[in-house]
């Protein structure tokens, strides 16, 4: 049994307002690529003049950590897409379900975030706080890692969003707010999440891989 | 009090041509303008409303074809006008990118908040910048703090000078005077102090204002000295121990570096090579020079790449 | 349309009167007049600054105050007038107000993101009130590192911070917008039957959502590196300068034709109404707006000849901006050819539309002077510049937003205002302005430096009488606030449509009640359909 969507007054009907929110998710999305945008110019026009230091930079960085966390970053956005899945079929339960796993797996990566930024203090490559590098190249290498703390914590703070986002969707399912006529929260936040989602995908190679062919 | 100047004086060929884009420009915006406003007026009155005119529009195909057609001559008449224009200011623009390869070259430091200069000979000069007339003068700029804009309205050219590059400026003067230095990026406090003259000489006069001064050797000799005093030489030197690469003849020549590319050997390299020895490993060999940045200031900087640039005569194969 | 005796009609201004109700309201119309009232706050703090640096200008010494201070004034004048009111002042005033009213809508597609939007303007107002009170930040508006970074002791992140915040507010305004133009036009209402105005909030709103982020994260990068003291623009480490320039014009010019593009959406209906007649060649109109929002991002570096760039890329930002300007001329000729055969009267509103064609033409046609690499190497930097973005958004852009306030406001508020005294403020705005930066381009060709406490005494002539012009200007300001004041208590009630303009927004009562329209409009015909001057009552 499907009840009534309550639609906003300044729309016209249900179709409208979500088919509003679709395109507005969108358009959010795109300010954000232009946002990471930015940063990714910054990197790659430094690489670009420091290939060398930032090669051996990179693999200072903790590859193991690194992939893992990709993996778990890759597996919560299937937990989000079942999710909307879950929504999309009226299984409430299930949409819970997912949904916490999702927001249980981004903590997860913040865990092992946080974990290698502390490693990173032990071995003195926080720039601005006890970097310090032996070897050649140091300036170029503390620039490397002062991206790496920038595009990554930049990075962290859109997940906690995330978070906080994927948390308040699955109280409003325990709430019994979505029906397969209406879920569109669940689809917006799929999407922010799957964004946070493709910007580490981009994020992973440009830090860790760089000389790891 | 009410004689005051409307334009700019100008002392160079160069001047004059930037000058004749501008007039150009200004016949054309001002007739633009002019026609616009003419227009508007002309319509203002004409098309006011309880005025008698006749407004039959016509309409349908026939209208709508003249009407295409006046768009487009106003679409291609102005992009026609605005290529050319282009044209023209982009050529006067390449045309003075390169300094002639037997310019005097001058020295300068931007720092907050004056100008210092050094001539080769050893010269320097604080805020002012005396050249000969009628011989073309590069000015080999950096800065030691932050951005600057060393800017000589009269010969209508500036240039920003920055922390840890070198960037350059060239005219040749053609009228003897003092004219207007000012720095033309905002660069704090006294930004609006950081100005100075530019004296033009007859080159006799120069010659003998060059002579004169407290005496100092050249700036190849500073920067010998310098070379010595700062260890360049226990690597770079003759009998150095260590396998650096050697300096005589190399400045104007091209480097093959490390990564497979190569760049010539010119006052940038020279003072990246001694700032940021990472950025540009020569190859074959170790990146192992340190860095002297915090050491070296950038106007004894100057002076060692003056002595590199006299190594440019040395024989190969000659020791020191 | 009357109300019936004793029972005022409801109105969005009568419905609630708290302060409450107006800072809580989600009504497009409220939100817009608390942007006005914001923005017009944040004028006279601009203005002030303003008044200060003319007036330390009138003498070729630093003798009114230090330089560090008249440092800090036109870096404020420039913050506050570009991010606090000429980016949000058409399209977060005229544009929240009017954009659902011309498409027949009920408000915005997310009217509490719309209130959202007003707060984080508020809260980047207050984080750079912070900076000014707390001693004020003397980079400039365009924080250009080092010295930014490394060498400013002045509160640099309180200011960037606000501009970071206010930011968001920009984007999401154009989020709203885009959206909003895409799924709620009323029936009948295709793409082109919109009018210009709305086309140019929806290009101005393409460049909030792709620009606006770049310079939040720029301005997020010289915090970082100020702070920690440490960074990608450090030239010590390796890092270059000039990476923040590239990043910083990325998004500002764009800006630029935010500032821009809303004013020539506004002269498009004054013009329209004035003259009764249809705009010459709507179609080109609305490409050529969209091509100055896409060609604009490409741009950027023309601010960057002198930089240290490349003379190649020079070239090709050089021929860019050569191109961007096409579009702009032929709406100019456009917006004349309207006149033509018109039947045009000369109410306040299109005095100022028509001192908007001529002030943004000079304005525009100075900016293809600065687009010619060899010119542009004597003028950069100098007072020609100045005089340059100032015609165009000043006399182009702040002449059009007064326009579109005398046009609009008998809808917005459903009161007349005097026109001879608004009449008069027009005419005096125009000359004041017109004295106050016309000498500027002398004094930049000469030479003079922008930016300059002090200056050589050869150039005092022409800074009296940019001063001079200034005072006029200011008074012309002041004139509107009194009368158009005056006019919320005293002027003559309006009807839906004193101007018997075309546009749907006129179709509802004057002021509108808050859910703007009894029944939503079907629209059958094209934007600006005056009928022949000869008809009557039209």
């Amino acid at each position: 049994m499907t009840e009534a969507v309550i639609t906003a007054r300044q729309f016209d009907d249900a179709q409208q307002q979500r088919s509003a929110s679709d395109l507005g998710i969108w358009v959010f999305l795109a300010s954000e690529v232009l946002f990471f945008g930015a940063l990714f110019a910054a990197y790659a026009f430094t690489r670009f003049r420091y290939p060398d230091a930032f090669a051996a930079a990179s693999r200072l960085t903790d590859v193991a950590l690194g992939s893992v966390n990709t993996g778990v970053l890759l597996t919560s956005s299937l937990t989000m897409a079942l999710g909307v899945r879950a929504a999309k079929l009226g299984a409430r339960r299930a949409l819970i379900g997912w949904l916490a796993a999702t927001a249980a797996l981004g903590l997860v990566f913040l865990a092992i975030k946080g974990g290698e930024y502390y490693l990173d203090y032990t071995q003195h490559l926080v720039p601005g706080l006890n970097f310090q590098y032996a070897g050649p190249d140091s300036r170029q290498v503390e620039l490397f890692f002062y991206l790496y703390f920038f595009t990554t914590g930049v990075h962290a703070l859109h997940l906690i969003v995330g978070i906080g986002i994927v948390c308040t969707v699955a109280a409003m399912a325990w709430r019994g707010v979505f029906s397969p006529d209406y879920f569109t929260p669940v689809e917006v936040g799929g999407l922010y999440w799957h964004l946070v989602d493709i910007v580490w995908i981009f994020l992973y190679p440009l830090l860790y891989l760089v000389s790891r062919a | 009090m009410l004689n005051f100047p409307l334009f700019p004086e100008r002392a160079s060929a160069l001047a004059a041509r930037v000058d004749s884009v501008f007039f150009v420009w200004l016949a054309l915006a001002g007739a633009v303008a002019l026609s616009v406003a003419v227009l508007i007026v002309v319509f203002a009155i004409r098309f006011r409303r309880g005025s008698p005119a006749d407004r039959n529009r016509e309409s349908g195909p026939a209208r709508r074809q003249k009407d295409r057609r006046m768009e487009i001559a106003w679409t291609l008449t102005p992009l026609a006008i605005f290529f050319t224009m282009f044209a023209w200011a982009a050529s006067l623009y390449y045309d003075h990118a390169a300094p002639p390869g037997d310019a005097m070259e001058i020295y300068v430091v931007g720092k907050q908040w004056m100008w210092t200069l050094q001539h080769a000979s050893g010269r320097r000069e604080i805020n002012e910048l005396h050249v000969p007339l009628g011989r073309p003068v590069k000015l080999v700029m950096t800065s030691q703090d932050v951005i600057h804009d060393f800017s000589l309205p009269v010969f209508r050219i500036k240039q920003d000078v920055l922390p840890g590059r070198y960037t350059t400026l060239w005219f040749t003067a053609d009228r003897q005077g003092d004219y207007h230095l000012f720095c033309s990026q905002y660069c704090g406090t006294d930004h609006s102090r950081m100005v100075g003259r530019v004296v033009v000489m007859a080159p006799a006069a120069f010659a003998e204002w060059l002579a004169g001064g407290s005496g100092s050797p050249t700036m190849a000799a500073q920067g010998a000295a310098l070379f010595r005093q700062y260890g360049c030489s226990g690597c770079h030197g003759a009998n150095a121990s260590v396998r650096a690469p050697k300096l005589e003849g190399l400045f104007g020549r091209p480097v093959q570096l490390a990564d497979g590319s190569s760049v010539i050997a010119d006052e940038r390299y020279i003072h990246d090579s001694v700032m940021l020895p990472a950025k540009e490993i020569v190859a074959g060999y170790a990146p192992i020079m340190p860095s002297f940045q915090g050491q070296i200031g950038e106007d004894e900087l100057q002076d060692i790449i003056e002595y590199v640039k006299s190594l440019r005569a040395a024989a190969p194969g000659a020791t020191r | 349309m009357s109300a019936a005796a004793g029972t005022p009609r409801e109105t969005y201004l009568n419905a609630g009167f708290t302060l409450w109700s107006w800072l809580s309201s989600v009504d497009h119309k409220r939100i817009a007049i608390l942007y006005a009232i914001s923005i017009t706050g944040f004028f006279f703090i601009g203005g002030a600054a303003a008044t200060l640096i003319r007036l330390e200008l009138l003498t070729p010494a630093g003798d009114l105050v230090s330089a560090d201070t008249y440092n800090k004034l036109f870096t404020m004048h420039g913050v506050i007038m570009v991010w606090f009111f000429l980016i949000p002042s058409i399209p977060s005033t005229l544009g929240n107000f009017l954009v659902p009213l011309m498409i027949g809508a009920r408000d915005l597609a997310f009217p509490r993101l719309n209130l959202a939007s007003w707060y984080l303007y508020v809260l980047g107002g207050l984080f750079t009130v912070a900076a000014l009170v707390a001693g004020g930040v003397d980079t400039g508006w365009t924080f250009y590192t080092p010295f930014s970074t490394m060498f400013s002791n002045t509160h640099v992140i309180a200011a960037a911070a606000g501009v970071f915040v206010v930011g968001f507010s920009s984007i999401l305004t154009g989020l709203n917008f885009i959206v909003t133009i895409h799924k709620m036009r009323a029936p009948g209402l295709t793409w082109f039957r919109l009018p210009l105005f709305v086309w140019t909030m929806y290009a101005t709103s393409i460049i909030f959502v792709l620009a606006t982020p770049v310079l939040a994260m720029t301005l997020f990068l010289i915090s970082i590196e100020r702070f920690f003291g440490v960074g990608i623009f450090d030239p010590a480490l390796g890092g270059d300068p000039l990476l923040f320039q590239h990043l910083f014009w990325f998004y500002s010019h764009p800006a630029v034709y935010v500032m821009i593009l809303p004013a020539m959406g506004v002269a498009s209906e004054i013009i329209t109404c004035f003259a009764r007649n249809r705009v010459f060649a709507y179609r080109s109109m609305a490409y050529a707006v969209l091509a100055i929002a896409i060609i604009g991002f490409l741009v950027w570096g023309h601010h960057m000849f002198v930089s240290g760039q490349s003379i190649y890329a020079g070239t090709v930002f050089s021929i860019l901006s050569f191109l961007v300007a096409v579009p702009s001329a032929i709406k100019v000729f456009n917006w004349t050819a309207t006149l033509y055969k018109g039947s045009i009267s000369f109410d306040a509103p299109m005095l100022y539309a028509l001192g908007f064609v001529g002030l943004f033409t000079i304005g525009g046609m100075t900016g293809l002077f600065l687009a010619s690499l060899a010119l542009d190497v004597h003028m950069h930097d100098t007072y020609f510049v100045i005089a340059h973005f100032h015609y165009i958004m000043v006399g182009g852009a702040v002449m059009a937003f007064l326009g579109g306030i005398h046009f609009w406001w008998p809808k917005i508020t459903g009161r007349l205002y005097s026109d001879g005294w608004a009449r008069f403020a027009a005419i005096l705005i125009f000359f004041g302005f017109n004295l106050t930066f016309f000498p500027q381009f002398i004094l930049g060709y000469l030479g003079m430096p922008r930016r300059y406490h002090e200056y050589p005494p050869e150039f005092q002539v022409l800074n009296v009488l940019s001063s001079a012009g200034a005072s006029i200007l200011a008074v012309g300001y002041l004139l509107p606030l009194c009368y158009l004041f005056w006019s919320l208590r005293r002027g003559a009630p309006a009807g839906p449509n004193p101007w018997h303009a075309k546009g749907l927004e006129w179709r509802t009562p004057s002021p509108p009640p808050t859910h703007n329209f009894a029944s939503i409009p079907v629209v059958t015909e094209g934007p600006y359909a005056y009928a022949t001057p000869e008809a009557a009552g039209d």
